[in-house]
């Protein structure tokens, strides 16, 4: 039981990941309907910045204390990728925008291998320990059970992340017109939406939620590297295929579902009798079922308009 | 008020208009008439800014808004409600009125407002909490019509308020666009391929075929214009 339990919380913690980068792909998603394939090489790019700003901080800041410092590499981190984003977008996708979708998508493909091997140039090829952040220590409460700190404030920071996005999204005005693009870009042109504002904002977000899942990633493994966004990137896209992509609420439940199910694969390999070798695989079994099952995902929407 | 000169505007390698000049005076209704395919639409999306301009003038109040962006048209007072309505359908009657004063911010005359909208189309406050998209079509035409006055806009561009919709529907919103055009004085540019029930709510019209405007007069003058009946009141 306890065992159960252990792999539920580490499959959370990788869950939570996967879920904010999923949040990035579903928004832009959303309002320019088309899968941004460059999103895993954000969130490595928030790996590394997180990397040097911290080694950066760390000095500077002994005095500080540690809540502080670890939240200061976060925001700087966010704000870092949210920036690229925007940036990312408007010189690459912006000018295809009147294009067909295929062709902003092989640029996608191409703006993800710039970025790494972009990020092979300047950051090195070999993996590059990260920082600690947080002191890790063991919470043990229950025999035989250990979560570490980090995993708590890793699923805490992300709850509070989700909550933020929600409010933005349901609460304020650009939130408004964000949903409304994605309902119908025409009308929501027509009603005054300033279209490039809101993509912008929302590679902004979407960039800087990766951006926090990178730090998280970065502070459970430890050790990153220019490639380190491909798998991640990779599964966080079926998550938010398997949550119905355009949907939050599905990208959120999807990264979680794929964390767990990847860890307790992993898990109770022997029990299943798949090698533990066959992890990477778990993601892109699930994205086959659910495109031959449900392809809208599980809360996708099949629209049905009126004419 | 709003003026065409020499609009030219396509898709791709294709000139939809060919040099479209209209005028429609403050205070008026004025027609945009033509069979399928004629260029109606595309004249109103020349003017709201979803097509580009290629060539030619548009002239709102006597501001320039050729090849502004739409967001920057609506904000000059100019409100288009689309072919096909294209009113949020995932969210709810109110929402959608919502979405039509996204521009604004004064909430006393945002919430005034959507009161004279409720009260003029009776059927959507019965409606307020309901998805729009399981409205029926001529409600949602209303809906439409009622998202965009909700910006209070100085002039009304119609594309095909009659489509799809049973008679007796048509009939109410046909009143409805002739009581805001008395009551608020709004402007209206109305698209219609029911040329009969457009001539007989406008002061002015025109006919146009193929990109181009072919006839220009008075409504009740087109009314009777032979070849006005010959090819599009079916006489
Ligand atoms: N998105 C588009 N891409 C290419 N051509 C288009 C497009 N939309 C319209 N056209 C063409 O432009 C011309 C004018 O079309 P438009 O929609 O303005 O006609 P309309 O007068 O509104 O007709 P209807 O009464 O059927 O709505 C037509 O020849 C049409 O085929
Ligand atoms: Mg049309």
């Amino acid at each position: 039981m306890n065992e159960l339990l252990q792999q539920l919380i580490n499959g959370l913690s990788l869950g939570a990941v996967y879920a904010l980068i999923a949040l990035g792909y579903t928004m832009v998603y959303g309002v320019l309907r088309f899968i941004n394939f460059a999103h895993g090489d954000v969130f490595m790019v928030g790996a590394f910045t997180g990397m040097y700003f911290g080694r950066w901080l760390k000095p500077l800041a002994a005095a500080w204390p540690e809540w502080l410092f670890a939240s200061t590499v976060l925001l700087v981190s966010m704000l870092s990728c949210a920036i690229l984003g925007i940036v990312l977008e408007r010189l690459a996708y912006k000018p295809l925008r009147e294009r067909p979708r295929l062709t902003v998508l092989i640029t996608a493909i191409g703006v993800s291998l710039l970025l790494e091997y972009a990020g092979q140039l300047v950051f090195g090829a070999a993996p590059r320990g990260f920082p600690s952040l947080i002191t890790s220590s063991s919470i043990s409460g229950i025999e035989g059970l250990h979560a570490s700190n980090i995993q708590v404030i890793v699923l805490v920071v992300t709850a509070l992340l989700l909550w933020g996005l929600h409010l933005v999204v349901m609460r304020t005005r650009l939130g408004l017109a964000m949903r409304a693009l994605s309902l119908n870009p025409t009308a929501a042109r027509l009603m005054g939406v300033n279209t490039n504002v809101v993509i912008s904002f929302t590679f902004g977000i979407g960039s800087a939620l990766a951006a926090a899942g990178a730090i998280f990633y970065a502070s459970l493994y430890q050790a990153i590297d220019p490639f380190m966004g491909v798998l991640p990137g990779m599964k966080a896209f079926v998550a938010a295929v398997l949550g119905g992509i355009g949907s939050l609420p599905g990208a959120m439940v999807g990264g979680l579902i794929l964390g767990v199910v990847e860890t307790l694969v992993v898990g109770y390999s022997q029990l299943l009798g798949i090698p533990p070798g066959y992890r990477d695989a778990v993601a892109f079994v699930i994205l086959i079922l659910i495109l031959l099952f449900k392809p809208s995902g599980l809360f996708g929407k099949t629209m049905r308009e009126k004419v | 008020m709003l003026e065409l000169l020499n609009v030219t505007a396509g898709y791709g390698s294709i000139t939809a208009l060919h040099g479209v000049s209209l005028r429609v005076e403050k205070g008026t209704i004025v027609t945009l008439v033509g069979a399928n395919g004629a260029g109606k639409s595309t004249t109103l999306r020349a003017i709201s800014g979803l097509l580009p301009v290629r060539e030619g003038k548009v002239l709102f109040e006597g501001k320039e808004l050729t090849n502004k962006r739409p967001h920057q048209i609506v904000a000059c007072g100019l409100a288009h409600v689309p072919e096909g309505r294209m009113i949020f359908s995932n969210l709810t009657v109110l929402e959608n009125l919502q979405m039509g004063a996204y521009l604004r911010r004064d909430r006393a005359g945002i919430a005034s407002d959507q009161e004279f909208v409720l009260e003029t189309f009776p059927r959507l406050r019965e409606r307020t909490w309901q998805q729009a998209g399981t409205l029926s079509g001529g409600e949602q035409q209303m809906l439409a019509i009622g998202r965009a006055l909700m910006g209070r806009p100085r002039c009304l561009m119609l594309d095909e308020p009659s489509l799809g919709i049973a008679p007796l529907l048509v009939k109410t919103i046909f009143e409805k666009i002739v009581q805001v055009n008395r009551e608020l004085g709004l402007t209206v540019l109305l698209v219609e391929q029911n040329a009969h029930l457009a001539l007989e709510v406008s002061q002015f019209g025109y006919v146009l075929e193929t990109g181009r405007i072919l006839l220009s007069d008075r409504s009740e003058h087109l009314k009777t214009n032979p070849a006005v009946q010959a090819a599009y009141l079916g006489a």
